[in-house]
């Protein structure tokens, strides 16, 4: 099979990446070093082509009642310019994906999408939706670049983008970077402050390029998905066929509370209130590991001789200079402070259950710690 | 392409080890490319002193942020020394793979073995067929 590329395929070769598959797609997984990008973003910037996730936009007289039934939060409440975290799930209460959603106008608002997801996401959509909700797969004509850190405002400001500074955490609006037309958001995927801006494809390298030079001498670097998945699980975020997929409620997945039931009438709000009634036989915790080594994806969660859940995720934090991961376990031992142990390898390493995000988040604009 | 070293006066293994013998034991670690396949290296688990392996038997391991990777032992014998700077310090086999990075002393069973080990310039051509970009 042959790999995609994103518009900015010749600049991460460029730059030297190194490239891996994902989703499809030959992306960069790190340019320089995980760790030092990964600082990078704590402490400057970093620069994320992240062109190869999705978008399916919704334009019409029924896009947003359909977009009600699809979504576990409301949309309708949504204003024009506001982003918001939500969930598609199936009739079983299980997660198709995980997006953030962008209220264009009053009838219409696009979704951001998990890159291996799209095609599911877009069928999805279609499936359940009428005609006048107009759903469309505009991923192809989209690059997405993610400017990541706190000296992101002040490196947008220097290519012309002043106005981003302005918006306030999970607001977008269209302004111009480096002379392209963009749809900037103040939102991301790694828990330091940072925007994501939308671009025509055809203007993704350009765009890039500009930040790149103007972000240097602020301490900006590229950064690949490595940096991504660090960051990512330092805020405990959940990532799509770790923490969540077809199969996993969002209650259990800890991710009730982007899930409005009271509202109802969305698909899957039956399943998903039964479920988180009748109660789960697993719950997502994050833990600190306090042996040695990395507890990584799919190592068994042990207490004794008796296998109590399995690691989603698990990684070195930099920021904190030990391992953390994300792991299901049987509820009794869900409790923040319970000892564990993590079999790596043949052997055990304990590990202790602690309250995520392991990381505090960034304060947003406003000063206010904002999700 | 990146840039790899690879010391002509070494020899090397398919599993990207390099090998030198001094006196009558051989020191080994993993090798430039290896090291920058595997990114920032944050563990290093390798055997004790007085172990014994045949060759390619997997004895140690190399975890970088995301990836785990198995060290084989590239010949038979029985393990002399460990560098024990590395519990402490792993980014030296980023930082030093030929030096300070080192993870291993062996005495060989069979010196024989060591003539089955490729020299720098195959090593470095095995190299380059595995990272020649694909067009």
């Amino acid at each position: 099979m042959t790999l995609r590329r994103t518009p900015l395929y010749a600049t991460h070769r460029r730059l030297g990446a190194r490239l891996v598959e994902f989703a499809g797609y030959e992306m960069p997984v790190q340019y320089s070093s995980i760790i030092a990008e990964h600082k990078a973003v704590r402490d400057a910037a970093g620069l994320f082509d992240v062109s190869h996730m999705g978008q399916i936009r919704l334009e019409g007289p029924a896009a947003i009642a359909a977009a009600e039934r699809l979504l576990t939060r409301p949309v309708a409440s949504l204003r024009p310019g506001r982003v918001r975290y939500a969930l598609l799930c199936n009739e079983a209460g299980g997660v198709v994906d995980d997006v953030t959603v962008y209220r264009l106008a009053e009838d219409a608002l696009f979704l951001c999408v998990n890159a291996a997801n799209v095609e599911k996401d877009y069928r999805w959509c279609v499936r359940h939706s009428p005609p006048e909700a107009g759903v469309r797969d505009t991923s192809e004509q989209t690059g997405l670049l993610a400017l990541q850190g706190p000296a992101s405002a002040p490196v947008l400001a220097g290519v012309g983008a002043a106005g981003a500074a302005d918006l306030a955490r999970y607001a977008f609006a269209r302004i111009e970077v480096a002379g392209c037309p963009a749809l900037v958001s103040r939102t991301g995927y790694t828990g330091s402050d940072g925007f994501e801006i939308y671009l025509d494809a055809g203007d993704a390298e350009r765009v890039f390029q500009a930040l790149l030079a103007q972000g240097e001498p602020l301490g900006l670097e590229p950064a690949g998905l490595g940096a991504r998945d660090t960051l990512r699980l330092e805020a405990a975020l959940p990532l799509y066929g770790h923490e969540i997929d077809d199969t996993t409620s969002p209650f259990e997945a800890g991710l009730g509370r982007f899930v409005k039931l009271d509202a109802g009438g969305f698909i899957g709000a039956e399943a998903i209130a039964r479920r988180r009634d009748a109660g789960s036989t697993r719950t997502l915790v994050g833990f600190v590991v306090e042996g040695r080594g990395v507890a990584r994806s799919g190592y068994e969660v042990v207490r004794g001789d008796v296998v109590v859940g399995k690691v989603t995720s698990g990684t070195p934090s930099p920021s904190l200079g030990k391992c953390i991961g994300l792991a299901y376990v049987s509820p009794d031992c869900a409790a923040i402070g319970t000892g564990l142990e993590v079999r790596i390898r043949g052997r055990t390493t304990p590990v202790r259950v602690v309250a995520t995000p392991f990381v505090p988040a960034a304060p947003g604009p406003t000063g206010r710690v904002q999700r | 392409m990146a840039d790899y070293e690879i010391p002509d006066d070494l020899r090397y293994s398919e599993e990207d080890e390099w090998a030198r013998l001094e006196d009558d034991c051989v020191v080994f670690g993993i090798t430039d490319y290896a090291q920058q396949q595997l990114g920032d290296i944050v563990f290093v688990e390798l055997p004790q002193v007085g172990d014994r392996f045949a060759k390619g038997d997997a004895f140690g391991v190399v975890e970088s942020v995301k990836a785990v990777s198995d060290v084989y032992a590239p010949i038979s014998g029985e393990v002399v020394s460990v560098n024990e700077d590395l519990a402490d310090r792993p980014e030296l086999v980023n930082a030093d793979c030929y030096g300070s990075g080192w993870l291993c002393i062996i005495r060989p069973g069979d010196e024989a073995e060591l003539e089955s080990l490729l020299d720098a310039k195959a090593y470095r051509i095995y190299v380059e067929e595995r990272s020649e970009p694909d067009q």
